[in-house]
């Protein structure tokens, strides 16, 4: 998860003329498509895959692609294979940054044992909350095989955790913000936007 | 927020996140790996001036629950009884390194002395001080009166997060004059929107309860009866502070405290279906609530006592586990 994207409610960033639209709403559309149908083949099927996001965005894009899974192979249920992650209680910057407010997790209906378990986050950056994530499932079960899933990878890893799918590979200076729009949470259109300056870690 | 003192300084924001945050350690708690790497590598220091064993083991559990290190200091048989004084002792703590203490006391006001006379700096946690305030075991029974009156009834949030106890009416019965649980309850449940009634004997109501921002009444028949509460807080009657044997001079008899304040069965049945009985323990059973009571399926008595330790890793997590300096830390 990208620790700076914007609060519900805040106005929309693409007028500020500093922003740069780098996908709009449907090449969102077409890049959750095209990972879940990653995600059916990489795993031979849908069976024993569950899906799990890390808030605020990342649930909100596993629940978009549980629905497309869904289409994709009727087998696949979409309350039984979705389930939340915070991470917070695991991150290692915890000192660093004001007190964080602590999230749900929610673990899907078929639990994580023995699963393959596709982690889902909007922007994948240092690496950072991914290894958290990792420390997180490890105390809640054994999973067959843990896979990560993006909308956007920004580079600028810190850590040597890599992606499996990748809804879109954004070459970026570290000190530009990303930041992924979607309408359940921000309750705008859809778009992934880029901006100058302010660097947030 | 650097310390956790009085439910009276606690804003309803500050409350709300608390039990909130109280709502999703209770949900780790059900886990198989029930421990948390949040607090590695801080140290809370249990400082107990005064016996207790739910209030220390749950502070205990809480600390090593989120991977604290712990270091439980008790008066009896330390260096306290060889008459060194609060502040000699917190230059130790402070020496040592403690990252936050937890202290109870005998004397009221000794935790506020503790973390504002610029001894230690680190954050104070007050687990009951004098007949002052216990801010945690409030915090504990607004999680419980949620969970069980606003959370399952509600159809919504099975835990009720993120709402107050509005329009609730919760009766605190007994000892009222020696209850810093009293007190701690009365200011949290009114800054969360509930109604409170004090029941008592004269004798044990506090000079100046006028103030306070609740209701009082002598008779609890007619509370139970007529207000009919939605949760009933009986409270132990504190022996131990009362001179002369039980009851001194605040009540002629045991069996006459029973007859007027005790809770038994007859007393359940005056209230509404869905109410329920809470006591902070440890309880006198005989005394202020019957074994019918204290054991039947309304008393919510041993989940208050799991609930505590949720509510506290929550307020270890939120006095320790985000850095106080950085910009916009408003807890």
């Amino acid at each position: 998860m990208n620790p700076g994207t914007g609060m519900p409610g805040h106005e929309d960033p693409r007028t500020d003329p500093a922003t740069r639209t780098v996908l709009g709403a449907a090449d969102v559309a077409r890049a959750l498509t095209r990972i879940a149908h990653e995600v059916v083949e990489r795993a031979k099927g849908v069976d024993d895959v569950v899906l799990l996001g890390i808030p605020t965005r990342g649930v909100t894009l596993a629940a978009r692609l549980a629905e497309r899974l869904a289409a994709i192979d009727p087998a696949f249920d979409p309350v039984q294979g979705l389930g939340e992650l915070d991470v917070t209680m695991y991150r290692d910057d915890l000192r660093r940054q004001p007190t964080r407010a602590v999230g749900v997790t929610r673990l899907p209906g078929a639990g994580i044992e023995g699963k393959t378990v596709v982690l889902v986050d909007d922007v994948l950056f240092s690496g950072r909350t991914i290894r958290a994530a990792l420390d997180a499932i490890g105390d809640l079960g054994r999973p067959r095989a843990v896979r990560l899933a993006c909308l956007v990878d920004r580079g600028h890893r810190e850590l040597p955790i890599r992606p499996d799918f990748v809804g879109k590979n954004l070459p970026t200076a570290v000190s530009e913000r990303v930041r992924v729009l979607l309408s359940e949470v921000d309750g705008t259109e859809d778009a992934v936007v880029i901006s100058a300056g302010g660097g947030e870690r | 927020m650097k310390h956790l003192l009085s439910t009276a300084d606690l804003s309803k924001d500050d409350a709300l996140l608390l039990l909130d945050t109280a709502a999703q350690m209770a949900a780790t708690q059900s886990r198989a790996i029930k421990k948390l790497p949040t607090l590695r590598g801080r140290t809370v220091v249990n400082l107990f001036f005064e016996d207790s064993t739910r209030t220390r083991i749950s502070f205990e559990a809480a600390a090593k629950r989120l991977s604290a290190d712990v270091i439980n200091f008790s008066a009896k048989g330390s260096s306290v009884s060889k008459g060194e004084s609060l502040k000699d002792t917190a230059l130790t703590l402070h020496a040592m390194g403690a990252d936050a203490v937890v202290v109870r006391h005998w004397a009221s006001g000794a935790p506020y002395q503790l973390a504002h006379a610029g001894w230690l700096d680190a954050a104070v946690l007050n687990a009951g001080d004098g007949t002052h305030q216990h801010p945690t075991q409030a915090l504990l029974d607004a999680f419980t009166i949620r969970r069980h009156l606003v959370g399952r009834r509600g159809g919504g949030d099975p835990d009720g997060v993120g709402a107050d106890l509005a329009g609730l009416r919760v009766a605190i019965v007994g000892d009222v004059l020696h209850s810093r649980v009293a007190r701690s309850n009365v200011a949290l449940l009114r800054t969360l929107g509930a109604e409170v009634t004090l029941v008592s004997p004269p004798t044990l109501v506090p000079v100046g309860v006028e103030t306070w921002p609740c209701r009082t009444s002598y008779d609890l028949d007619a509370t139970l009866a007529d207000w009919q509460p939605d949760a009933v807080m009986m409270l132990r009657v504190q022996r131990e502070r009362m001179s002369g044997g039980t009851g001194g001079a605040f009540f002629p008899s045991p069996l006459e405290y029973t007859r007027y304040y005790g809770l038994d069965a007859r007393r359940l049945a005056l209230l509404p279906d869905h109410a329920i009985v809470m006591h902070p323990g440890p309880m006198n059973r005989g005394l202020e609530i019957s074994a019918e009571a204290a054991d039947s399926d309304r008393a919510v008595i041993v989940e208050q006592v799991a609930n505590g330790v949720a509510v506290r890793m929550a307020a270890l997590y939120l006095l320790l586990a985000g850095d106080p300096s950085a910009e916009g830390n408003d807890l």
